[in-house]
């Protein structure tokens, strides 16, 4: 449907308010604001229509998220959209459904991330999608019953979970007599996984014909736990455990932000400056693991980079310990500030930082030498896994995997947060669209992160003494206006972590959306891998740097 | 060199016999030697009941199962890698297989999904088998004990021998643990194989109730099932 408005044609424009009421037009039945954007509620048959006309002609690119709820008196699907351009741009379609026919139209020909984010919210809400391409449950058991997350569920009751027997490829049914393609399973309890995934791949000699990740073997109802807990102190130390690859700060930044949106919280500078450099730690933790892991994947390195990782995660992990007293699972951010101040003496713990910083260079060129520029390693990685950028738009990739891909998207600087706007780091991002450029990402990153720890550390040190104010007056009962809802995203060390929150009036959150980066990540491996050489699977996977914990929740 | 073959041998061809009895000289090579060797004297034997000498060698040497779940699993890389390093006590290789484990270290969260899959990896390890639990998690499901998902516990699918409690546990914690477990071998211990409160069933061999019934059509008689009966979860 055409409005004949006057949309800018840049992307990247800004679309004022006035535009998208005209462009949604009498399609909208009502506005629904959240705190971080524009609300329009829509027909549930209007869905794709409305959708199309955001993404085509105002430039809305990004489905973020698709959030599932259920109210008392309807089901609501939310689809935050976002710009890859400008993420600050923003705008919620909401979706409402009856409760006794949740049939609502899918968005998955618009956006290739609603396939998923879909699927999901019809396994935990039970909102069915009509024209799903492919309505089936994502995390739970297909045999489960019930959906979890919705009002009436009643967790006593029993499952049944079957353990369909893993086929063995080479019997003789697994393979088509007239393709001549075999079956193969890899996980649950696979190496190359990087944890309980499961791939099932269907093969044509040593090419693959379809991939299907099957995942839901570490869901651990991490949305469930968060809505049972109160805002001030026991939702905090979820996030720790979503990326658990020592990313546990990037992720309680997350949480942070979400509810000091929702809830008004300023943030002494002070304690933003401690963020930033504990969090830019915990990136370089976590591409360390990825780098190691993925040596060992390509080529079976198991002693030099991945020994070599592992010992300057150890050092990082010693910083981060005696600045938040934990080794991996920090629960360091309060909301309005950080739990304590740096650890005295102030001056042995700037040495430890600084020497490991000094260190750090020559390090990563010894990865340079071992990695980048090892003949095998390439052989594997240059031009294997391909994304092209428009793929990996549609998919709602983020953080180096998007970044890779040439997609120049990076939170931190396109939607500020913490201390990042007044320090001095860029954006890395590559061209080359495959494994090896997404692995240059992160080593890439991980030098950017340190210039800007370096340049925290001597904020930290010429700190005035009577100004280090670390936390803001926040009630000790927190409970922000009922119907108020937020979704924020911060860049984890995986891409856009995002959170949506809707207050309920009392100390717990009504409903707690996690937006995970590793899941939508997840979700490009078909197109990566469908057509290459299985060993590519492998090459691929691996360059994706997924943590089970944040796929599955 | 020119290109001709060669027809003539120079050299003698008496084998190198010599110079190796002159390098071994008689008796133990110093270098070989230790105290524990001194102390046994001139005559280089002991004697020993076999099973307390299996049991001993069972500790010793033993092969981890390479077996990742969760956050746990970061903190148990970082035992078996640089600084930590597990295989100081005798248990640094992981096993990509479980029919070369012996020990099968769980580290995570067991979701419903999960739970007969572990079991049947448990079942593929060759006997005799230990099982570590680490973290919270399979103690009691830890953190995330009320979810409607959750395992309380790895006890409720496979006999545990060791808990290491945290969350997660320090890789010194899970030492102490690998360590007790050898105390424990080396002592002829194991936790005893009993019926656990989930078990893999054929799906025909369950009671008719009202859920399976419903799903009398999806799944197969013959199938293995694991029925999860939250309402009597500890």
């Amino acid at each position: 449907m055409s409005t004949g408005l006057d949309l800018p044609a840049d992307a990247s424009l800004e679309v004022t308010d006035d535009q998208l009421e005209a462009l949604v037009g009498d399609r909208a039945l009502a506005r629904d604001d959240h705190k971080n954007a524009p609300g329009f509620v829509i027909r549930p048959d209007d869905v794709q229509d409305v959708l199309f006309d955001l993404r085509d002609q105002a430039g809305f690119d990004y489905l973020s998220c698709v959030t599932g709820q259920q109210y008392a008196d309807r089901y609501e699907s939310v689809y935050h959209l976002k710009k890859y351009d400008d993420p600050t741009q923003e705008v919620s379609i909401v979706v409402p459904t009856s409760t006794d026919d949740p049939v609502s139209q899918t968005a998955a020909p618009v956006y290739d991330a609603a396939n998923w984010a879909e699927r999901e919210n019809f396994d935990l809400v039970g909102i069915d999608y009509e024209g799903h391409p492919d309505p089936r449950r994502i995390l739970l058991p297909e045999t489960w019953q019930g959906h979890p997350l919705s009002l009436d569920y009643n967790q006593e009751k029993p499952q049944v979970v079957t353990l369909a027997e893993h086929a063995n490829p080479l019997q003789a049914d697994q393979k088509d007599s007239e393709t001549d393609t075999m079956f193969l399973n890899i996980g649950p309890h696979h190496p190359a996984t990087h944890g309980v995934l499961h791939v099932k791949a269907v093969l044509d000699g040593e090419t693959v014909v379809d991939v299907d990740p099957d995942i839901g073997y570490l869901h651990r109802c991490e949305e469930q736990m968060c809505q049972q807990g109160t805002y001030r102190h026991q939702i905090m130390p979820y996030p720790d455990r979503w990326d658990y690859v020592s990313a546990g700060l990037l992720n309680e930044w997350a949480y942070a932000r979400a509810v000091e949106d929702l809830a008004d919280i300023e943030v002494p500078e002070y304690a933003q400056v401690i963020r930033t450099m504990g969090a830019e730690l915990c990136r370089i933790a976590a591409h360390m693991l990825a780098l190691g892991t993925f040596a060992l994947d390509v080529f079976g390195d198991f002693t030099a980079v991945f020994q070599y990782a592992f010992r300057d995660r150890e050092v990082v992990q010693d910083i981060l310990e005696d600045l938040t007293g934990q080794r991996l699972m920090f629960n360091y951010f309060r909301l309005g500030g950080v739990a304590w101040d740096l650890p005295e003496p102030r001056e042995e713990f700037f040495a430890k930082t600084r020497d490991f910083l000094d260190d750090l260079p020559q390090k990563v060129s010894e990865y340079e030498d071992l990695i980048v520029t090892n003949e095998i390693f390439q052989v594997r990685c240059v031009d294997t896994g391909i994304l092209e950028p428009e793929v990996a738009k549609s998919y709602g990739a983020t953080g180096p995997t998007a970044r890779g891909s040439g997609v120049d998207m990076d939170l931190r600087r396109d939607d500020p947060y913490g201390y990042y706007e007044h320090l001095d780091w860029d954006v890395i991002t590559e061209d080359g669209m495959d494994n090896y450029s997404r692995v240059l990402v992160r080593m890439g990153e991980v030098e950017e992160s340190a210039k800007i720890i370096e340049q925290c550390v001597d904020l930290l040190e010429d700190w005035p003494e009577d100004e280090r104010e670390i936390q803001s007056n926040v009630p000790r009962t927190l409970k922000p206006p009922a119907d108020t809802e937020v979704y924020r995203g911060v860049e984890a060390a995986k891409g856009e972590l995002g959170i949506y929150i809707r207050s309920d009036g009392t100390d717990k959150p009504g409903r707690f959306k996690i937006r995970s980066p590793c899941f939508h990540n997840l979700s490009t491996l078909p197109e990566m891998t469908e057509g290459e050489y299985i060993p590519d699977l492998i090459a691929s996977l691996g360059s994706l740097d997924i943590v089970l914990g944040e796929v599955d929740r | 060199m020119s290109n001709e073959p060669q027809t003539q041998i120079y050299d003698s061809t008496a084998p190198s016999t010599e110079d190796r009895d002159a390098r071994m000289g008689t008796g133990v090579d110093a270098r070989m030697n230790s105290k524990l060797r001194e102390a046994f004297g001139s005559s280089p034997f002991i004697l020993t009941k076999f099973d307390q000498f299996m049991n001993w060698v069972r500790g010793s040497s033993m092969f981890m199962l390479q077996f990742g779940i969760a956050c746990c699993s970061i903190e148990m890389i970082h035992t078996y890698a640089i600084k930590h390093d597990l295989d100081r006590f005798g248990a640094g290789v992981p096993r990509a297989s479980p029919r070369q484990a012996d020990v099968i270290i769980v580290p995570g969260t067991i979701v419903s999904k999960f739970g007969p899959r572990m079991k049947r990896v448990y079942d593929q390890m060759p006997e005799p088998k230990f099982v570590i639990g680490m973290g919270s998690c399979t103690i009691s499901g830890g953190p995330f004990q009320e979810g409607y998902n959750v395992v309380k516990g790895a006890e409720e699918i496979i006999p545990v021998d060791i808990h290491v409690p945290g969350c997660p546990p320090r890789p010194e914690a899970l030492i102490y643990g690998v360590a007790k477990l050898q105390e424990r071998i080396a002592n002829g211990e194991s936790s005893p194989v009993t019926v656990k409160p989930y078990e893999l069933e054929q799906f025909g061999d369950l009671p008719k109730d009202e859920l399976v019934q419903k799903l009398a059509d999806q799944i197969d008689e013959d199938d293995l099932v694991m029925r999860y009966n939250w309402a009597d979860s500890p």
